[in-house]
């Protein structure tokens, strides 16, 4: 009886654990409640992770934002739950647009068959999806980034800052989206100085094992790296990437930030003399632009896609040491005319 | 005999009940100490238990809570913990997808091609640290963890496109399964579709309850696990049992992740769900084990998930699920357990008291009667 008892204990403390480690993504979210009247607008649902996670939740969130105040509506931000199924998020979904919110935007390609799904449902919405183009319909935008040619010109940035010919890249989870940027920037190295060795890194398989959310994972792989004498390293990781940037600082070497202008964040402000710049990928404007695009009458359908031609990734300049570079300007400068042209073709995987 | 059963039945319904209560009253405590009210949001997640669309996704749901608990549930009965049943029905779920887009049988032997499928993938998982146990005297629980992790991997190796993932964007897929695995659901029109394998849940908790009470392989599974040095005094081989405990568990939870593999998404993609596997032995818990208690458990934990996401829209934060979700695992430890040594003080209160009036009776008669008394 005794054991049993204290197997059962065991059982409710790892049922607890996992309950309290699932139960870190959210933060309080205000959302306005469906009785008040009013003129609605932009809906966005945030993929896991959610708000809070300096990267392209927070990015979409910024969007939002702007779209509430410049238009004066009514707008809402929702949280996924841990483990849930498509039919959830389809639920959630179908829930905004029956409130009356237009545009609705899943942030995050998990949310494909849902927004498909809704859309068919509320044909009348307009409904948004960042970071995936497979969804075809009348009233879906497919917001959608050529995230590889911002890291094209930070493998560019790497291999002209590196002395040590070595740099590091650093992936938050091995997923395709993420590979997007590790080929950009192997690529953009390897034109620039082939004798360049590019590390790369992955640190966790899936997203549930916090990938992208756990600066320690991050501050490790990138300690290693350097380690094995990289001097630059570039971590397309979301909050793990805090952790990449703190040991790039630590060891006094640059580290290449990603998704919003890392040298500006006010959490990063310690470390904002080793962050070179930022492979920037605009997720607000893209939200912003729907939102303006549905104000407007005339919404946006099909594949909206950001490049380094319509400006929505780039790369940042706000590091003086970096932006003072003329050989360093001129390189990414011929690369990135290059890119636009086409004569340069960015591979993706 | 009748008299004895209703303290039992008292005995099994008043350590949920007191957890529930306990849970309740302490979400609502946290409620008023953030400031809000703490009877609305509960208002609001009975409110959303009545429309039919919820109630649909709280019942797909269930399905798959409660196979997992079921496979938890097993282990816990032979006094093994099986925190591995996670990574055996990702594992299982995703060897199901793949051979569900590979091979194309007609639909009578494509789908029990694909439970098999997923029964031994899963039963090999958890058999592995089945046999490690029995021959190294590894614990289980350091096995099935370790092997959840390998799980990962092995779907992230899986999925790569010169082994059997197919790209759909920015998603990682198996390819979409040919039709004759899916299974029908039942459709309920605007409602939503209930899947099919709902009632392979509902058959499955048949079979434990059978398998378990009225089988003598059942009889010798509890007898391990109450006491493994008087089973194997009275013939049971110990070793063989933990074996086949651990295979029957990670064959069950092969099965947990059908439902919607077979039923919705018809291919295993980054969306799976993960986590069912770890929801399970808290619902194993709540529900004693007992194919209706952990019926119950798994439709209340689906209810708390999917009855939850309205609050966002009220002004509610709908992690108090979540909250409330750990407030229930934690008091039904507690609970249980005082349930436990209250009716063990009852019982000796009783006896101590049918002593007694022995005695007084044996005052009288003689020392024969006291010893009936007993």
């Amino acid at each position: 009886m005794r054991r049993i008892s204290r197997i059962t204990v065991a059982g409710a403390a790892t049922a607890s654990l996992a309950l309290a480690l699932s139960a870190c993504g959210g933060t309080s979210t205000s959302a306005g409640s469906s009785d008040s009247k009013g003129d609605k607008g932009l809906a966005i649902a945030y993929d896991v992770g959610g708000k809070g996670d300096q990267s392209f939740n927070d990015a979409a969130y910024a969007g939002l934002e702007q779209a509430k105040k410049e238009f004066g509506y009514q707008t809402a931000d929702v949280e996924p739950t841990e483990g849930e199924t498509g039919a959830d998020k389809e639920q959630r979904l179908v829930s905004l647009a029956k409130q009356g919110y237009n545009p609705v935007i899943g942030v995050g390609y998990a949310y494909a068959s849902a927004v498909k799904g809704a859309a068919e449902k509320f044909p009348d919405t307009t409904f948004g999806i960042v970071d995936d183009e497979t969804i075809n319909a009348k009233n879906v935008a497919d917001l959608v980034f050529n995230e590889e040619q911002a890291s094209y010109l930070a493998g560019v940035a790497a291999a002209k800052s590196s002395k040590s010919k070595v740099v590091g890249f650093v992936g938050g989870v091995d997923i395709p989206l993420i590979h997007k940027f590790q080929a950009g920037f192997a690529q953009g190295v390897k034109d620039t100085d082939p004798k360049v060795k590019v590390l790369s890194q992955y640190l966790t398989q899936t997203a549930e094992e916090g990938g992208f959310a756990s600066p320690d994972k991050g501050k490790t792989a990138a300690e290693g790296q350097i380690e094995k004498k990289a001097d630059v390293v570039y971590a397309a990781a979301g909050l793990s990437g805090q952790g990449v940037i703190e040991a790039a600082a630590a060891k006094k070497v640059w580290a290449i930030g990603v998704d919003s202008d890392q040298y500006e964040q006010e959490a990063l402000a310690k470390y904002k003399d080793s962050i070179l710049t930022s492979a920037m990928k605009d997720v607000a404007k893209a939200v912003y632009s729907l939102a303006k695009s549905v104000e407007d009458g005339k919404p946006e359908t099909g594949i909206v896609r950001g490049d380094l031609k319509t400006g929505e990734v780039s790369l940042s300049n706000s590091n003086p040491k970096f932006a003072d570079d003329a050989e360093l300007q001129e390189a990414i400068k011929t690369a990135k005319e290059k890119i636009i042209s086409g004569e340069i073709k960015v591979k993706s995987s | 005999m009748k008299k004895f059963d209703k303290e039992r039945v008292l005995l099994a319904v008043a350590g949920p009940v007191i957890a529930l209560a306990v849970a309740f009253v302490l979400s609502a405590i946290v409620l008023v100490a953030s400031g809000k009210n703490p009877v609305e949001p509960f208002a609001v997640m009975f409110e959303q238990a009545g429309f039919s669309d919820i109630q649909v996704l709280i019942i797909n749901q269930a399905s798959m809570y409660y196979i997992a608990a079921l496979a938890v549930a097993i282990g816990f009965r032979m006094n093994l913990f099986n925190i591995g049943v996670d990574g055996q029905y990702q594992l299982a779920a995703m060897t199901a997808a793949v051979v569900g887009a590979h091979a194309d049988l007609p639909a009578a032997l494509q789908v029990p091609l694909l439970l098999l499928t997923a029964v031994l993938t899963g039963a090999f998982w958890s058999g592995i640290a089945g046999v490690l146990k029995v021959t190294r005297g590894v614990s289980e629980v350091v096995a099935t963890i370790m092997l959840n992790a390998i799980a990962t991997s092995v779907i992230a190796y899986m999925w790569l496109p010169d082994v059997f993932g197919v790209k759909v964007g920015n998603n990682n897929t198996t390819g979409e399964m040919h039709e004759s695995g899916w299974i029908p659901g039942i459709d309920l029109g605007a409602a939503g579709e209930i899947y099919g394998l709902v009632l392979l849940a509902v058959l499955l908790g048949i079979g434990y309850w059978v398998v378990l009470n009225r089988t003598r392989f059942g009889f010798d599974l509890r007898a391990s696990g109450a006491s493994s040095t008087a089973a194997a005094a009275s013939g049971v081989d110990p070793g063989r049992m933990v074996l086949t405990a651990m295979l029957l568990s990670g064959g069950i939870a092969g099965l947990a992740g059908l439902p919607i593999l077979l039923g919705d998404t018809h291919t295993y993609s980054l969306n799976f769900p993960t986590g069912i596997g770890f929801l399970g032995i808290g619902i194993a818990l709540l529900g004693r084990n007992s194919p209706v208690g952990i019926a119950f458990a798994s439709l209340l934990w689906a209810w708390l998930d999917k009855a939850s996401p309205e609050l966002d829209f009220h002004g509610y934060d709908k992690e108090i699920a979540v909250i409330m979700q750990g407030l229930i695992v934690l008091s039904v430890v507690v609970s249980y357990e005082a349930v436990r040594e209250w009716g063990l003080r009852r019982q000796q209160r009783r006896v101590g008291a049918e002593l007694a009036a022995g005695h007084v009776l044996g005052a009288h008669n003689n020392t024969t009667k006291e010893v009936a008394g007993r």
